[in-house]
C-alpha cells in the first residue's frame, strides 16, 4: 500500500499537534443547550474567544435541552466528571442555589481572578433574578429573554385589519383572531410556547398576582404557590374555550415543540414565545412580514400592566476544577461581558442585552431604529416599577412544578377540568413538591 | 418429561462455566437493583450531599399519590393492548408468510426491518406521520372528517403510543412465529386434511397448540416489553401527555428521577415495577404455563 506511510505520517504528526496545543492551552469545558441557530451563534462567540488570545480553550459542548442539561450536568457533578461551565436555564436557579457545595458563585471567581465585576453595570431586571439576598450575582446572565407576541403582517391584511397594529388586549386578540379566522387569512388565531412559562407565570406578573408567597419564593423556602388566582382561571378557561373555537391551538407541553411551525406555515397568524425566538421566527418565516408587540393584557384587571419577568439561562461555575481553569473561566466571563460581545450576540439572538453598555452599543449603532420591534423586549421587561409580585419567581424543583401545570392545564383542553379546578390542583400538586424540595435542602 | 442428567468428573468446572454469566448478572442486575433497593428509603437533594434515611415515607407517598395510581391504571391499558396487537398481528403475518413458498424470504426480511429501529427513533416517526399540524396521517384523517389532535385528546394519544410500540415489537414476534410455524411438521396437516379438516380446523387443533411454547415465550416477552422497554417510544411520540394520560410506570420512573431529579421516589418506583413484573412473571409460570404442550 502506498497510502500507508502518508497516513501514518499524517496521524503521528496530527497527534503531535494536539498534544502540543493541549500542553500549552487550559481547556475549559462548557455545557450548552443552544441548538439550531443559536447553538452556531454560540461557537461563534466561544471560537472569538479562543481566537482572542492563546493560555484558555473553551470548548462549548451541546448538551440537549434546558432540562437534560441540567440533568446531565447534575449527574456528572455527581460522577465527579462535571464542566467548568454549564448553562442553566432560569427555571434551574433555585435549585443551583441550594447547592451550595457544588457551585463556585460568579462574583467569587471574578474576585479570586481579578477580573473587573461591575454589579451596577447590568440590566436591572436580570441581576434581580439571580442575585443572592446580599445582592451578589452567583451565575453570569448570558441569555436572558421574557415572551413577546410574534404576528403575521400579511394575515392581518388579508382580513382586513391594519397591518401595523397589534391586539394589545386579549380582548383584542380574540376578536383579531376571530376575523382571520372568519376571512381565512389563517385557520387559526393565535399559539403559543411555553404555557407555563408565558399563560401562567409572566400572566400573573404582567397582572401584578402573586405567583407564590414570601415574594414569589425570593424570601425563603417555606413559600407555597398562590397562582390559582381568578385571573389565572379565567385565562386557562379562555384557552380551553378559544382552543374548542378553532382561535387558539396548543402547541404541546414544556416549550410547546409544535407551535413555531404552525406560525411559521402560516397555520396561525399570532404566536407568543420568547425574545430569543427572534432569530429563528425571521429566518423561518419567509413568505410574509413578521411583527413584534408585548404580550396582552385583561384590561379590566390592570389598566398599566406590569413588566414581564426573564426566561432563558446563566452561566454557572462548578466546583471541582483546578485553578487554572477557574483563571480561564473568569477571562472568558470578562470576554461575554463587554458591549460588543454582548450588543451582537443580542442583536443576532433577540436574548435581551445583559448590560446597559451593550443595549447602549446598540442604540449608538442605530439598531434599534433599523430594525423596528427589536427593542420590544427590552421595553416590556423595563416598564414601570417592578412590584414584589413582578420581580420575578424562584422555586426549588421549579422544572417538576411546570410539568404539573402542563398536566393540569392539558386536562382543562381536553375538557375534564374548569380552570379553576385545574389550577387548585396544580398548587396543592407544586405544594408538595416544594415541600419535598424543603426537605431535602434544610 | 425426560430427564437429562451429565456427570462432570470435575466439580468446578461448572461452576467456571457458569461464572461469566454470574458475575454479569451481578454487576449489571443485582447490584444495581439492591442500590435501587436502598436509594428508595432515602431522600437525597440533586447533588447528592445530603441523604436522609425515611424509611417508607417514598412508598408511602406514591401509594397515596393519585397520579401514581392514575399511571398504574394506563400501564394495565397500554401493556394488555400492545401484547394483545403486537402478538396478533405477527402471527397473521407469520401464516401469512408461511404460506407462499418463494417471496417467503423477501416479505420476512421486510418485516424484520422496523426491529433495528431504535425506540426513539420509532417514537419520533409515528409523531412525525401523526402530528397534528404537520403530520401526513393526521391531514388524512383530518380530510376523512376526525379531528386529530392528540396534543389535546387523551385517548388519541393512547392510541397513537399502542401502534407505536406495537409496531416497533410486530418484527420480533413475527420471526418467532414464522419460526415457530416452521417447526410444525407437514406432515399432520397433511394427514388432517386428508381426513377432511378444514384449513381453519387445521390451524386450530393442530398448528396453535404445537405453537404455544413460542406463544407462551412471547407472551412473556411482550409484557416485559410493554411496561420495561417503551420509554424511548413514549418519549418521542407523546412525552407522557396529555394530562399524564399515557404516562406509563416506567416512563414516570424516567421523568421523576432524570427529569426531576427526585431519586428516592424513582428508585421506590422502580422497585414497585420490578415487583410487579416478578408477580406477573411467577403467575404465567404457575397458571398459564400448564397449559402449553412441549
Amino acid at each position: 500500500m502506498v497510502r500507508y506511510p502518508l497516513a501514518a505520517g499524517l496521524a503521528v504528526l496530527t497527534v503531535a499537534l494536539t498534544s502540543s496545543v493541549a500542553l500549552a492551552q487550559t481547556e475549559v469545558t462548557w455545557w450548552h443547550a443552544m441548538g439550531g441557530e443559536l447553538g452556531t451563534k454560540l461557537e461563534e462567540v466561544a471560537a472569538n474567544f479562543n481566537a482572542s488570545q492563546s493560555d484558555y480553550v473553551v470548548t462549548p459542548v451541546y448538551k440537549g435541552s434546558y432540562a437534560e442539561t441540567l440533568t446531565a450536568a447534575i449527574a456528572a457533578f455527581r460522577a465527579n466528571e462535571q464542566p467548568a461551565i454549564v448553562q442553566v436555564f432560569e427555571v434551574g436557579t433555585g435549585t443551583m442555589m441550594a447547592a451550595k457545595g457544588a457551585v463556585y458563585p460568579v462574583y467569587k471567581l471574578m474576585e479570586d481572578n481579578n477580573q473587573p465585576w461591575d454589579t451596577a453595570g447590568f440590566l436591572a431586571p436580570v441581576t434581580g433574578y439571580y442575585s443572592d439576598p446580599e445582592g451578589n450575582i452567583l451565575s453570569l446572565p448570558f441569555n436572558s429573554s421574557t415572551p413577546i407576541m410574534y404576528y403575521n403582517k400579511d394575515a392581518f391584511e388579508k382580513a382586513g385589519l391594519d397591518r401595523d397594529v397589534a391586539p394589545k388586549t386579549w380582548a383584542e386578540v380574540e376578536e383579531f383572531s376571530k376575523k382571520i379566522v372568519a376571512s381565512g387569512a389563517a385557520t387559526c388565531g393565535f399559539t403559543t410556547g411555553w404555557v407555563s412559562w408565558i399563560q401562567t407565570e409572566n400572566l400573573s406578573a404582567i397582572h401584578d398576582l402573586p405567583y407564590g408567597t414570601l415574594q414569589n419564593g425570593f424570601g425563603g423556602l417555606g413559600t407555597e404557590f398562590t397562582f390559582n388566582g381568578e385571573t389565572q382561571a379565567r385565562h386557562w378557561d379562555n384557552l380551553a374555550k378559544w382552543s374548542k373555537e378553532g382561535v387558539f391551538k396548543y402547541g404541546g407541553p414544556v416549550g410547546g415543540n409544535d407551535a413555531p411551525p404552525l406560525f411559521y406555515s402560516g397555520e396561525c397568524a399570532i404566536y407568543m414565545n420568547s425574545s430569543a425566538s427572534r432569530a429563528g421566527v425571521v429566518a423561518n418565516s419567509k413568505d410574509f412580514e413578521v411583527g413584534f408587540a408585548p404580550l396582552p393584557y385583561y384590561e379590566d384587571v390592570i389598566a398599566e400592566p406590569k413588566n414581564s419577568i426573564i426566561g432563558g439561562a446563566t452561566l454557572w461555575v462548578l466546583n471541582g476544577k483546578s485553578d487554572d481553569v477557574y483563571a480561564g473561566a473568569a477571562q472568558f466571563f470578562t470576554y461575554l461581558s463587554q458591549p460588543e460581545v454582548q450588543a451582537d450576540w443580542h442583536q443576532f439572538t433577540g436574548y435581551l442585552p445583559i448590560t446597559n453598555a451593550a443595549f447602549e452599543l446598540g442604540e449608538e449603532q442605530g439598531y434599534y431604529a433599523e430594525h423596528p420591534g427589536s427593542d420590544i423586549a427590552i421595553k416590556q421587561i423595563t416598564r414601570g416599577t417592578p412590584s414584589e409580585n413582578s420581580k420575578g419567581i424562584r422555586f426549588g424543583n421549579l422544572t417538576q412544578v411546570r410539568d404539573v401545570i402542563d398536566q393540569e392545564f392539558e386536562a382543562v383542553l381536553g375538557g375534564s377540568k374548569t380552570g379553576q379546578q385545574a389550577l387548585d390542583e396544580a398548587v396543592q400538586r407544586g405544594n408538595v413538591i416544594l415541600r419535598e424540595f424543603e426537605a431535602a435542602n434544610q | 418429561m425426560q430427564t437429562k442428567r451429565t456427570i462432570f468428573p470435575n466439580r468446578w468446572l461448572p461452576f467456571a462455566l457458569l461464572a461469566p454469566q454470574l458475575a454479569i448478572t451481578l454487576v449489571f442486575f443485582i447490584w444495581p437493583a439492591l442500590q435501587a433497593a436502598k436509594s428508595s428509603f432515602e431522600r437525597e437533594d440533586p447533588f447528592g450531599f445530603k441523604t436522609t434515611f425515611i424509611w417508607f415515607d417514598n412508598y408511602a407517598k406514591l401509594l397515596a399519590d393519585p397520579m401514581y395510581l392514575n399511571s398504574l391504571w394506563r400501564t394495565l391499558i397500554f401493556s394488555v393492548l400492545v401484547t394483545v396487537i403486537a402478538m396478533s398481528v405477527s402471527l397473521v403475518l407469520a401464516v401469512a408468510t408461511n404460506r407462499l413458498l418463494r417471496s417467503g424470504r423477501i416479505y420476512t426480511t421486510l418485516l424484520v426491518w422496523p426491529y433495528a429501529v431504535a425506540p426513539v427513533v420509532a417514537g419520533i416517526l409515528w409523531w412525525f406521520m401523526f402530528n397534528p399540524s404537520i403530520g401526513i396521517l393526521s391531514y388524512v384523517l383530518g380530510q376523512l372528517g376526525v379531528d386529530w389532535n392528540h396534543r389535546v385528546n387523551q385517548d388519541q394519544a393512547m392510541i397513537l403510543v399502542v401502534l407505536a410500540a406495537s409496531w416497533k415489537q410486530i418484527s420480533y414476534n413475527f420471526l418467532f412465529f414464522v419460526a415457530g410455524l416452521q417447526s410444525v411438521p407437514a406432515s399432520l396437516s397433511e394427514a388432517a386434511a386428508i381426513d377432511g379438516a378444514g384449513p381453519f380446523k387445521r390451524f386450530w387443533t393442530i398448528v396453535v397448540p404445537l405453537l404455544s411454547p413460542t406463544t407462551f415465550f412471547l407472551l412473556i416477552v411482550n409484557i416485559n416489553y410493554a411496561m420495561f422497554d417503551t420509554f424511548g417510544v413514549i418519549d418521542g411520540t407523546t412525552g407522557g401527555g396529555p394530562a399524564q394520560s399515557t404516562n406509563i410506570l416506567v416512563y414516570k420512573v424516567y421523568a421523576d428521577g432524570f427529569l426531576g431529579l427526585n431519586i428516592g421516589s424513582s428508585a421506590a418506583q422502580s422497585v414497585l415495577l420490578m415487583l410487579i413484573v416478578i408477580v406477573l412473571t411467577i403467575v404465567q409460570f404457575r397458571f398459564i404455563e400448564r397449559r402449553v404442550q412441549y
